[in-house]
């Protein structure tokens, strides 16, 4: 577990769109020290996995990441949860506002 | 009498509310300490600069004059051409390094040229706060005086503009002679990409 | 086939340079919508809320001008007189005011390290980001009424427009006049009112770059850094007066930090 994270689900037309901000160093090759960070985002929307994302060392530390979920209704409960190469993981729960 | 008093007694609350000059180089002395390179003393003003702080960068004319005529006196110009290398120059006016507190003592300053202004057609990422330098010697030719003028506006910009906000690069010593030799070449020389 | 590729190699610098202002603002515009800078905020309320030093006190008692822990509102009215110090104070240093009064601290060790890095931010980073974030669309309300206020105001343009340093600069010799840029970093001008607005609203904030929340101090500390100056001590009087002058420069506007830069 490291820093916190962040997240705002908000429904709009048609679609539901998720903001989650994530904690990480992302520590790359570019560095001298040991690699570190995130490998793999999933998303469940309702506790069905509907992102599976697999991330890689070109994204920057404290990542923002921004999705659009199809549908979607207000009070779904959506999950976001990531896990890095050192088997670190975290994750947030929101409800779509 | 009266008058003289009445007139006292309303400038004295605008007088007491704005801080003496000296007050505010006092502050600063105070308040700024020597780091890395740069020393405390820097704060502190030199003639030029506290008379263009006290007339916001507007002297009269005649005292404008006496001061650039001063400044002209600290520029010493090389014996022969004034032109350098202008491939050397164009990493000198992209490069922005030197004294900072974080630059460390002896490496290469650069002139930050383009920081400020537009130089060559191909760099888009250019400054504003000074005018193009765009054809720079396509327009102005390369002979002699223009040459001792680019040098000497490099080496001290306020023997030709008293108030100037452009950084007295040779006066600080911030480049050196070569350096500024091939910044004269960058912006003269009719190979150089500033004539391009 | 030469002549085609020479003719779209051919783009108009002008042209060119306005899409790159363009995407510029698209970004500026995103960073906006979601930005790391909360991530700091909650861990400032965090530390805000824990007990430190000799006297194991939270911070929950600090008064940053409206009154003992009354958080909302109150960057938007700072910097600002504090009677119990006598003096002008910015929020930085409040709140080491709050850390030795509160807590027992040392100023030596409050004050230790005030601007963290990237691998291990400072504690004052966090406090700063919660703080700032608890003004958010608040209208900026910095008072300019105690003989005090209105002596670092005055004292605060002077610094603005005081030239020195290595390279003759003052605040003004980039902030000076409209429509100018350092290189593709657009300047406003900080002394009057549509700059301060723009700008003051938007710091403290997330430097992408960085991967760091930067505070007001350090943004004038930089400023200096950069002007070819000495450092400048932290929360000095010169420094506090320069922001009370931009901050009451820039009133009337909603606070909307902590911002995201590039």
């Amino acid at each position: 577990m490291s820093g916190p994270m962040k997240m705002r689900a908000t429904l709009a037309a048609g679609y539901t769109d998720v903001r989650v901000l994530m904690t990480h160093p992302m520590t790359t090759a570019q560095s001298n020290q040991p690699l570190h960070f995130i490998q793999s985002v999933t998303v469940k929307q309702n506790g069905r996995t509907v992102v599976e994302a697999q991330i890689s060392q070109a994204v920057s530390r404290n990542p923002v990441f921004t999705f659009r979920l199809k549908g979607g209704a207000k009070g779904d409960k959506i999950e976001v949860s990531w896990l890095d190469n050192k088997g670190e993981s975290n994750k947030i729960e929101a409800s779509v506002a | 009498m009266r008058v003289l008093t009445f007139a006292l007694a309303l400038a004295a609350p605008l007088v007491l509310a704005e801080p003496s000059a000296r007050h505010v180089e006092e502050i600063h002395v105070r308040d700024f300490h020597t780091k890395g390179i740069v020393k405390r003393e820097a704060v502190a003003q030199d003639g030029i600069l506290r008379i263009c702080t006290i007339t916001n960068d507007r002297p009269p004319a005649a005292l404008a004059q006496v001061l650039e005529a001063d400044q002209l006196k600290t520029i010493p110009f090389p014996a022969g051409s004034l032109m350098g290398d202008w491939k050397r120059g164009e990493n000198i006016a992209q490069s922005g390094r030197g004294m900072t507190w974080t630059d460390p003592a002896g490496t290469p300053n650069g002139g930050s040229c383009y920081n400020c202004h537009q130089l060559a057609a191909k760099e888009i990422s250019f400054g504003t706060l000074g005018p193009t330098l765009l054809a720079f010697g396509k327009k102005r030719g390369s002979g002699a005086d223009v040459q001792k003028y680019v040098y000497g506006k490099i080496y001290n910009a306020k023997a030709y503009n008293a108030c100037s906000q452009m950084p007295r690069l040779g006066w600080s010593g911030t480049l050196t002679e070569q350096q500024i030799r091939d910044l004269v070449a960058y912006l003269l020389d009719p190979a150089s990409p500033v004539n391009q | 086939m030469r002549l085609l590729v020479s003719l779209v190699c051919a783009l108009p610098l002008a042209a060119f340079a306005q899409d790159a202002k363009k995407e510029i603002e698209k970004y500026q515009q995103m960073l906006g919508e979601g930005s790391p800078a909360e991530l700091w905020e909650v861990q400032g309320e965090e530390l805000w809320k824990k007990p430190q030093g000799p006297k194991k006190a939270s911070l929950e008692r600090c008064d940053l001008g409206l009154g003992p822990g009354k958080v909302a509102g109150a960057y938007a009215r700072l910097p600002r007189y504090f009677k119990d110090t006598d003096k002008v104070q910015d929020l930085e240093s409040r709140l080491v005011t709050c850390m030795t009064e509160l807590q027992g601290r040392s100023p030596k060790e409050a004050t230790q390290r005030v601007f963290g890095n990237a691998d291990r931010p400072a504690e004052m980073e966090y406090l700063v980001a919660y703080i700032v974030g608890q003004s958010r669309g608040h209208k900026m309300a910095v008072p300019n009424s105690h003989p005090k206020e209105r002596a670092a105001y005055e004292l605060g343009k002077k610094v603005f427009f005081y030239r020195a340093g290595t390279w003759d600069f003052s605040c003004a010799s980039c902030h000076g006049e409209t429509d100018k840029r350092i290189r593709m970093q657009d300047l406003p001008v900080l002394s009057e009112r549509e700059g301060a607005q723009k700008a003051y609203t938007t710091w403290p904030a997330y430097r992408v770059s960085n991967s760091q929340l930067k505070t007001m101090q350090w943004r004038i500390n930089d400023c200096y850094r950069q002007m070819r100056y000495p450092e400048p001590e932290f929360a000095s009087e010169a420094t506090i007066a320069l922001t009370h002058f931009m901050a009451v420069t820039a009133n009337g506007a909603p606070y909307r930090g902590p911002g995201t830069k590039r």
